[in-house]
């Protein structure tokens, strides 16, 4: 018997649908409302169906399902999300990029729990978390480090929030600082700073949250053509030693694609997913790989779906 | 001295940097004033109980300060004057935090707390005398009166005016209402609390001396209020001259601590 409704949303899991299950298992799922895709992994494996044919090897590390989200503002109403699809497989790279006022930051704001999506449903490793705060290490878009903190008291606020002792948490992060580039500044305080610096910074607070979902809302977006591009290429060896998921923002699409396994476009307001697309490049990055054919391709493909006119 | 409320300006002096002689100035100031006065009392016969030499009021204060009569009243002051700063600051915070973390709250006590600096603080003085006797207590509390207001203003400013994105931050961290509180929101309004508490400071003092001489038997004010009585003008001078030493000292203590808990806005 196919399963038919082993997902809340066919067009999201069409592969499931064409395999075998018990029907008593599918009315069984189809009940279990938002736990579906956890339940599903347990009771097929007890079974006898082998996993692999039914395509779920690996659950999203972030699945949207269909977010919307309404604002409602001096009267005014702006839908800034709708019908938002999207699923991050665990270690990938994906960028999202819009044009301004399509609900980029609101996307990181839903998917964080700063905000709840008025209709649709986020999970985490496949089940519906209540409450998703801290369960990413998010960098908002300002570096917003501390004034009164030093750096290195800076980048440990995640570890001390979580209730390790300051002199153990300054031990962890002094360790990291080299790769950071910030072993000179450490007992600096984030004024003295230059905006490379400070993004530096922002990210080692954000990789100490030991999260292993990163979201990056625009780290690079206040900083000049050269400092941007070092920190890319610096950001990418990272990303190939921690292989972290990361989903990151931004309205850059050179910086997008030469980042990102696939790219996901937002349309204007009110943002919806209006192009996937995974980048024909391979790994790791160089930067010739700006100068390649399918880079120019896939670069008016995205200028295209943004609505420029190339 | 800086006076200045906003934090920001103490960055940006209007003075440029003055050269080193210059520090003597004020001092060469102070001389040519005491000179001119005791000029002017010797050349025009004005007699002693309308103004003093500044002669008469030195032998006065080594007097008051021998037989440790200054040291007395001064005590008194100074223990009403920490007691009613340290009340004042407690209840405003305490209040100016609730204010600004709650829109209800606000709307419930900000007609009475704003009409309630409408009140000459020299008026109801008398009264708070006459509730809780002649002793200290009345004092702390008029000095914590006229402390409140402007440690509660500043408060509510200083914890309002921390960034909405700095909250949220703190709350994609999962950072628990303590931890806001005192990471958060007690270091970014320092620098704004820390100007309350300055005027506060000096406040005090005035609010202290309101109450002595509403009716005290002790303090600086009681002692100038005595003296009046008795045309004993030098000893008034002296009286004023303790009290200016003791704000000063005050201000000074409370711009030393500014300086040590904000070393990082230098």
């Amino acid at each position: 018997m196919p399963i038919r409704l082993c997902g809340k949303n066919k067009t999201t899991t069409p592969k499931r649908e064409t395999t075998e299950c018990p029907d008593n298992l599918c009315v069984y799922m189809a009940q279990a409302g938002y736990l579906l895709d956890g339940l599903f992994y347990v009771t097929i494996s007890a079974g006898d169906i082998n996993l692999e044919s039914i395509g779920i090897m690996s659950t999203p590390k972030l699945e949207l399902r269909n977010v919307s989200k309404t604002f409602h503002a001096n009267g005014m109403v702006v839908r800034a999300l709708e019908n938002i699809s999207l699923a991050v497989t665990p270690g990938e790279f994906l960028t999202v990029i819009g044009p301004s006022g399509s609900g980029k930051s609101t996307l990181f704001n839903l998917i964080t729990g700063l905000l709840e999506p008025d209709s649709g449903e986020i999970l985490l490793d496949g089940v519906v978390d209540v409450v998703r705060a801290g369960h990413f290490g998010y960098m908002p878009q300002r570096d917003l480090l501390l004034p009164w903190r030093s750096v290195l008291d800076n980048v440990i606020i995640p570890l001390e929030l979580r209730g390790i002792p300051r002199t153990d948490a300054r031990t962890r992060a002094r360790q990291m600082l080299p790769m950071f580039g910030l072993e000179d500044f450490a007992d600096s305080y984030p004024a003295s700073l230059s905006g490379g610096m400070r993004q530096r910074a922002a990210l080692l607070r954000t990789i100490l949250t030991e999260r292993d979902t990163l979201l990056l809302d625009e780290p690079f977006g206040a900083l000049d053509a050269l400092t941007r591009r070092e920190l890319q290429d610096w950001l990418l060896g990272l990303w190939e030693q921690f292989r972290q998921t990361v989903v990151f923002i931004t309205h850059d699409v050179e910086e997008a694609l030469y980042l990102g396994d696939r790219v996901a476009v937002l349309s204007p307001r009110p943002g919806r997913v209006a192009n996937m697309l995974a980048v024909d490049l391979p790994r790791p990055r160089r930067r010739g790989m700006i100068a390649l054919p399918q880079f120019g391709r896939q670069m008016s493909e995205l200028l295209e779906s943004l609505g420029v006119e190339v | 001295m800086d006076i200045s409320l906003a934090h920001k300006q103490q960055k940006h002096p209007l003075m440029p940097a003055a050269p080193r002689w210059q520090v003597w100035l004020p001092i060469l100031m102070l001389v040519a004033f005491l000179i001119g006065w005791e000029a002017l009392v010797r050349l025009s016969n004005i007699p002693a109980f309308i103004l003093p030499s500044p002669g008469a009021v030195g032998a006065k204060l080594a007097n008051v300060v021998l037989n440790g009569t200054l040291l007395h009243h001064s005590i008194v002051t100074l223990a009403e004057v920490v007691g009613g700063l340290a009340l004042g600051l407690t209840v405003a915070t305490v209040l100016g935090y609730l204010l600004a973390k709650s829109v209800t709250v606000e709307r419930a006590l900000a007609p009475y707390l704003v009409a309630s600096q409408a009140i000459p603080i020299v008026a109801i003085a008398p009264l708070l005398v006459i509730w809780f006797g002649s002793g200290m207590f009345s004092k702390v509390l008029i000095s914590a009166l006229i402390v409140f207001f402007p440690i509660l203003i500043n408060t509510i400013a200083g914890i309002r005016g921390v960034p909405a994105d700095l909250h949220d931050l703190m709350r994609s961290l999962r950072a628990t209402r303590w931890q806001i509180f005192s990471k958060l929101e007690v270091p970014a309004s320092l620098p704004v609390l820390l100007a309350g508490l300055k005027i506060g400071a000096t406040l005090s003092v005035i609010g202290a001396v309101v109450g002595e001489f509403a009716g005290a038997n002790a303090g600086l004010g009681s002692m100038i209020s005595l003296a009046d009585g008795q045309y004993d003008t030098a000893r008034m001078f002296v009286g004023v001259l303790a009290l200016v030493t003791m704000a000063l000292a005050l201000y000074g203590t409370v711009t030393w601590i500014e300086r040590r808990a904000l070393r990082w806005q230098k």
